[in-house]
């Protein structure tokens, strides 16, 4: 199938990168081993106090309204209302519609607005709708903008028409960061992932993200790892270092570290910080707040301490 | 053909419909009055108790809101397939030294308890619930809800009817429950998880810990998403100040007073479990 093809194109006058096929059995495996990692006290507060510092803190419904906008982007700079020492999220994720109304909220709390653009979450519109819809985002006040690769065009085999259209949004993006979700429980396996990761990134991708989300199988350990292993040999081949966003399905401060341990122990420290690592979220907050409780008090708590979105 | 080779069973917790190990790892022996080995049991562990505040909150809001005529119908299931197993209770009762005619007799009265309180279950808003007259143009209705989510500290003696005397009041009405058992009395507990597992209680409804009860109880009366904890079967030497970790969120404690039967069969036993809810409303045209 030309979507895993060994060389992903990357334009004129640039090298093409090779993408090596993945072992599934031991990437699964390594994957299991990493995700039995315990994390206690001391340790497990500062991972927990990282988590937070890289959640994307994500609301993408079409019942949004102006006010709930408003009361994430407070969650956000300050999850825990009785608690000054919990930091603030990396960003809060939004539809083009409220990114005026996130930046407005979060207006010098150092906390970005991160905007989903480019007909999300299929992306099955016109490259130049997409396009507008980008530049649109930029133009709100995001800072980050999160796009889908065009998953038709890759299954169908058409490498270079996915690659150009990223590279296009990346133009439009302008001075903002450009996410490119890869959505790969729809890609079919890991190495259409490999393939699809190295392509989001020839193409100018900053980081590349798991999911939207919006459908079913979304980030899993060794989707995480798979990802983790792209970005690292498209670091060697190229020097560039390109972040990673994992994001749909990760309700639980476990699942949280769980993918810590991962992209620390393939990437190491360095991509261990909210300019190369996020988590998109919405409910994974407040069970973090959760456990940091528990840490403090000795006792557990429940959903009725945090708020309810 | 060859010789049966018997199956030993292994003793489990109760969980969210599920029967886990405890995250531990531990266990606790159960002997016979000979001194002979009968079971392994699972020694649940704070975290355990965790997984199970946890399986209870999530069935809460699905039990309470079925109709409790529905609830009725399933605790009466429940008592359908207890009678079913009748031998296996009794047996588990004579393992640990109860004459024959004794255990059966228990088993025969738990199940007739159980019935008698799946009849309860639309019937107690009658009972408990009022109309207030009161000055001014208002209807004013008394009505009893469930607490939420329930850990029972059940009865060591007598092992199956104390158990159910208890666990069948707290689920009548809509809450869910955490159960902590010890000692030879979790055999029969973990063969009426078996029983539960297979009569339409969802998943959740009912959970249950195999356990030191001094180790996990301190757990569940500190823990705030636990509305509930009825001391029954608690330890005697349980601490004041341990008990006072239920202040923190308001936690109700019921039974384990002095002198309190733990197998008493009352209405108001089902009220222990209850909260009353006063609702004005304006008459008017």
């Amino acid at each position: 199938m030309s979507a895993t093809a060994p060389f992903i194109p990357t334009g004129a006058g640039s090298r093409p990168v090779r993408v090596a096929p993945v072992d599934e059995v031991a990437l699964e495996a390594r994957a299991a081993v990493l995700c039995t990692r315990s994390i206690k006290t001391t340790s497990k507060r500062a991972a927990l106090h990282l988590a937070i510092r890289c959640i994307d803190l994500t609301t993408l419904e079409g019942a949004d309204t102006p006010d709930k906008v408003a009361s994430l982007c407070q969650k956000a700079v300050r999850p825990d209302p009785s608690d000054p020492g919990i930091p603030s999220v990396a960003a809060v994720c939004v539809y083009p519609e409220m990114v005026g109304h996130a930046v407005d909220a979060v207006a010098g709390t150092g906390v970005a607005v991160a905007s989903v653009a480019g007909a999300f979450p299929a992306g099955m519109s016109a490259i130049d709708v997409r396009t507008a819809d980008i530049a649109d985002a930029v133009r709100r006040g995001a800072d980050e903008i999160d796009i889908v690769l065009n998953r038709s065009a890759f299954l169908a085999g058409d490498l270079g028409r996915a690659h150009d259209e990223i590279a296009t949004a990346k133009e439009a993006c302008g001075p903002a960061h450009l996410k490119v979700i890869l959505e790969t429980g729809e890609l079919g396996g890991y190495d259409q992932i490999r393939s699809a990761s190295m392509l989001a990134m020839a193409a100018g991708a900053d980081f590349i993200k798991t999911s939207t989300g919006k459908i079913p199988g979304a980030a899993t350990p060794p989707t995480m790892l798979c990802m983790s292993e792209a970005i690292r040999d498209f670091a060697d081949q190229t020097g560039t270092a390109v972040g990673l966003k994992g994001a749909g399905g990760i309700r639980t401060a476990k699942q949280a570290w769980h993918y810590l341990v991962i992209v620390g122990e393939t990437l190491g420290q360095d991509w261990l910080t909210p300019a190369r690592f996020r988590l998109g979220a919405s409910s994974l907050l407040n069970d973090v707040l959760l456990q940091l409780g528990k840490l403090d008090t000795g006792r557990y708590s429940g959903p009725d301490y945090v708020t309810v979105d | 053909m060859a010789g049966h080779m018997p199956v030993d069973k292994t003793y489990k917790l109760f969980i969210g419909g599920a029967f886990p190990r405890s995250e531990s790892g531990r266990t606790f022996q159960v002997r016979s009055a000979d001194g002979g080995l009968l079971a392994n049991v699972s020694r649940a562990s704070r975290k355990d108790l965790r997984e199970a505040v946890r399986a209870a909150r999530s069935a809460q809001a699905g039990w309470s809101s079925r109709t409790a005529y529905n609830r009725g119908q399933i605790l009466y299931r429940v008592a359908e397939v207890m009678e079913s197993r009748r031998a296996e209770f009794a047996t588990a009762l004579r393992d640990t030294g109860r004459p024959a005619r004794s255990a059966r007799r228990e088993v025969d009265a738990s199940i007739d308890r159980w019935v008698w309180y799946a009849g309860w279950a639309d019937k107690v808003h009658h009972v408990l619930g009022s109309v207030n007259p009161v000055a001014g143009p208002y209807f004013n209705f008394t009505v009893p809800e469930p607490t939420g989510v329930v850990v029972i500290a059940a009865p060591d003696e007598p092992p199956l009817m104390g158990l159910l005397s208890r666990l069948a009041p707290a689920i009548v009405s809509g809450n869910t429950a955490i159960v902590l058992t010890g000692g030879a009395a979790s055999l029969v507990a973990v063969s009426l998880a078996e029983v539960l597992a297979t009569s339409d209680v969802p998943a959740g409804v009912v959970n249950v810990l195999t356990c030191d009860k001094a180790e996990v109880l301190p757990w569940a009366l500190s823990h705030l998403d636990v509305n509930l904890v009825d001391l029954t079967g608690a330890p005697d030497d349980l601490g004041d100040e341990v008990v006072a970790g239920a202040a923190e969120n308001v936690k109700r404690i019921v039974g384990g007073r002095e002198g309190s039967d733990p197998v008493e069969a009352s209405p108001y036993v089902i009220g222990d479990f209850l909260e009353m809810k006063t609702i004005w409303h304006p008459i008017g045209r």
